[in-house]
């Protein structure tokens, strides 16, 4: 009896073992699966509010404009109709508020019963208007055309050049800058990192003398260890400040301060990668290259450099990913402008930030919430991406050293 | 160029510390806050991390060390381990936000937990199961075979292999991992965002179905959010003083652990 009942332990633990041998492929799987359906409704949706159309007179060849144009119609960027295509006709918007100018209140009725007559009456006389009103005052006998909106589509997501999740009449849904500051502020940060880092790699595994090297070993896991909302902290008591008076800006809080701040958060990754890749290199061929008369500077940069040349890259790159997925110092220090960047001087905002920033007022379900799980979805992707190509080149490292 | 390195942690912690050393006190840390988080002192948050980091142990330290053994001792070798491999990578390198955004699909949302302990402790669970099991996976890797094989050889199966003679070998090294993912887990932030931190709460939380306040979460609201940034900075140092204790501490443990166990290795 006793024989079986530990028999069958054995096998519940094996199996236990084998379960939760697979839990993180388990749990990639759920990321993904929960990030998608929780964001995938957004494709396919109207950005406008619920219980309002768009109506345009007749006459008025335009039949449907998408979210952007029609913020950039709204906001009176664009006044004229040949812009969209259409004849050359001014645009004359045309809001609830506006009803009073075009008729007395007698007009209106007491219960605003004419209401429904007098928008038809208003959209019908002036060819060049586009009226935005609630859908119940539209009834059968209106004589003007609705304006359709189109549908957001992964293309209008993804390069689309606004951002205005919480706009009226229309929240619009471009990623563009966020992608573009996303990249902007983490490639800026390799740039500052990658010099520095592969430095201190190549004087902790060739040049420095052990002690030296057991002191610099534990400084740079510290450096790791440190929480990101410390570094942001930091940046923007005094990284912030400091750049604000250095180049005489309005504020601080600029892509050029996140660049730092995550070059700083960076370089552990950077360094401790690089240093593994040129640790790898042979013996042999170090003291080949020293044997033929090549110095120790030479040797490291004609022989080691080159040959963990795909260790280095291996580094960089993760040092990227995880540079474009850091959320909270980036969210402190770079003054969250969603626009599209064009100098490390002017704020910019993130993928990570946004989703930081915008979830908590989000409700849950609506258009602004699955946009944000979206870009949670090309968050993961793209870290997906850096992932499986360090992978990748570190697998054939490996096979070429073997 | 390396000593710049060392210019940068002397820099932040040197700053934090002198700023954040004045304000702590006794006090500090075993009061609420008050007077909208000008005064008093951050002992919920204090609280609500140990809770998280109590939580999301208890959760990734098992299964991480049942994955690691089941990768390192049982996966044949090939494309299946490999494959175990590369998705931990992965899950190591997916961004704490994405961690923050699933958790409050799954365990908020459609699991119901609401803001909660026990959400936001399986979200930061998750976030260090890879650290866990990566640990894991070095600490068997570095028991000698030569003890799996003389456990094999008096008749000892499988799993009393490794219950008996592996795990006991390693445990001091699987117990590294269970350190530095306390450090990280007490660190983090975005994750907790939407999971589980509070603003502020009057009060300690009471069973696992309560929000909390965090230390981390506590820091990015006085630095960022707060009504009077300007009052509340002294708070923030002293926030960020014990939040950089904490993981300081931590790896300080992890890494004297290690060096004498490679001592003791050795002399076997």
């Amino acid at each position: 009896m006793k024989k079986i009942f530990s028999r069958l332990l054995n096998h519940l633990i094996t199996v236990l073992l084998y379960i939760s041998g697979s839990i993180t492929s388990l749990i990639v799987i759920l990321i993904v699966f929960f990030l998608f359906s929780e964001g995938i409704g957004l494709f396919g949706k109207k950005p406008t509010e619920d219980g309002f159309i768009m109506a345009v007179n007749k006459s008025n060849t335009v039949n449907h404009l998408n979210a952007e144009q029609i913020k950039l119609l709204f906001d009176g960027e664009i006044t004229n109709w040949s812009e969209f295509g259409g004849k050359n006709d001014s645009i004359i918007l045309f809001r609830m508020d506006n009803i009073t100018d075009y008729f007395t209140e007698e007009q209106i009725g007491e219960n605003f019963e004419n209401l429904p007559a007098c928008i038809s009456k208003v959209v019908d006389s002036i060819p060049g208007i586009v009226a935005f009103v609630g859908k119940h005052y539209i009834d059968k006998n209106f004589a003007g055309k609705e304006l359709q909106v189109d549908k957001i589509t992964v293309g209008d997501f993804m390069f689309g050049k606004l951002w205005f999740p919480t706009a009226h009449p229309v929240a619009v849904f471009g990623a563009l800058p966020l992608l573009l500051g996303t990249f902007w502020v983490s490639i800026f940060a390799i740039l500052f990192a990658l010099p520095l880092g592969l430095a201190t790699a190549i004087y902790i595994a060739e040049v420095a003398h052990p002690t030296v090297r057991n002191i610099l070993k534990p400084v740079i896991e510290l450096l790791a260890g440190i929480p990101s909302v410390v570094y942001g902290f930091f940046g923007l008591v005094v990284v912030v400040p400091f750049i604000q008076n250095a180049f005489n800006l309005p504020v601080g809080e600029t892509a050029f301060a996140g660049s730092i701040i995550l070059g700083i958060m960076a370089l552990p990754t950077i360094i401790t990668i690089s240093e593994d890749a040129i640790r790898t290199t042979p013996r042999s061929m170090k003291e080949a290259s020293l044997a033929l008369g090549a110095n120790h500077w030479q040797t490291i940069f004609r022989v080691i450099l080159p040959y963990s040349s795909s260790g280095i890259t291996a580094g960089a790159i993760l040092g990227i990913g995880r540079a474009i997925g850091e959320t909270m110092a980036v969210l402190m220090v770079t003054g969250n402008a969603a626009v599209i960047p064009h100098t490390l001087l002017a704020p910019v905002r993130t993928i990570p930030a946004t989703i930081a920033a915008e979830l908590g007022e989000a409700s849950q379900g609506g258009l602004h919430y699955q946009s944000l799980f979206i870009l949670g979805c090309v968050l993961f992707i793209i870290t997906m991406i850096v992932n499986l190509a360090v992978e990748f080149i570190s697998r054939r490292n490996r096979r070429v050293a073997s | 160029m390396s000593s710049l390195v060392v210019f940068f942690l002397v820099l932040i912690l040197g700053f934090i510390i002198t700023k954040g050393i004045g304000v702590i006190n006794w006090e500090f840390l075993t009061t609420m806050p008050e007077d909208g988080m000008t005064k008093g002192g951050i002992y919920p948050a204090i609280v609500g991390t140990f809770c998280l980091v109590g939580g999301s142990m208890l959760f990734a330290f098992p299964i991480g060390v049942m994955s690691g053994i089941f990768i390192h001792e049982y996966a044949p070798h090939g494309f299946f381990k490999n494959f175990l491999q590369l998705m931990t990578n992965n899950l190591a390198g997916v961004p704490s936000i994405v961690f923050g955004l699933f958790g409050m699909s799954l365990f908020v949302n459609k699991l119901g937990f609401g803001d909660s302990i026990i959400a936001g402790s399986l979200t930061l669970g998750l976030l260090v199961l890879p650290i866990v099991i990566r640990t894991t996976e070095e600490a068997l890797k570095s028991v000698n075979d030569s003890f799996r094989l003389a456990s094999y050889g008096l008749g000892a199966g499988k799993l009393q292999t490794i219950g008996r003679v592996v795990l006991p070998i390693a445990f001091p090294n699987i117990i590294t991992g269970l350190i530095l993912s306390i450090g990280r887990v007490s660190g983090e932030t975005a994750p907790i965002l939407f999971t589980v931190a509070a603003y502020y709460l009057p009060k300690l939380p009471t069973s696992m179905y309560d929000q909390v306040m965090a230390l981390p979460y506590h820091l990015y609201v006085l630095s960022t959010s707060g009504t009077n940034i300007k009052e509340s900075r002294d708070m923030a140092y002293g926030t960020a003083l014990v939040l950089v204790m904490i993981v300081l501490i931590a790896n300080l443990i992890a890494n004297a652990l290690r060096k004498f166990l490679s001592k003791k290795v050795k002399m076997n």
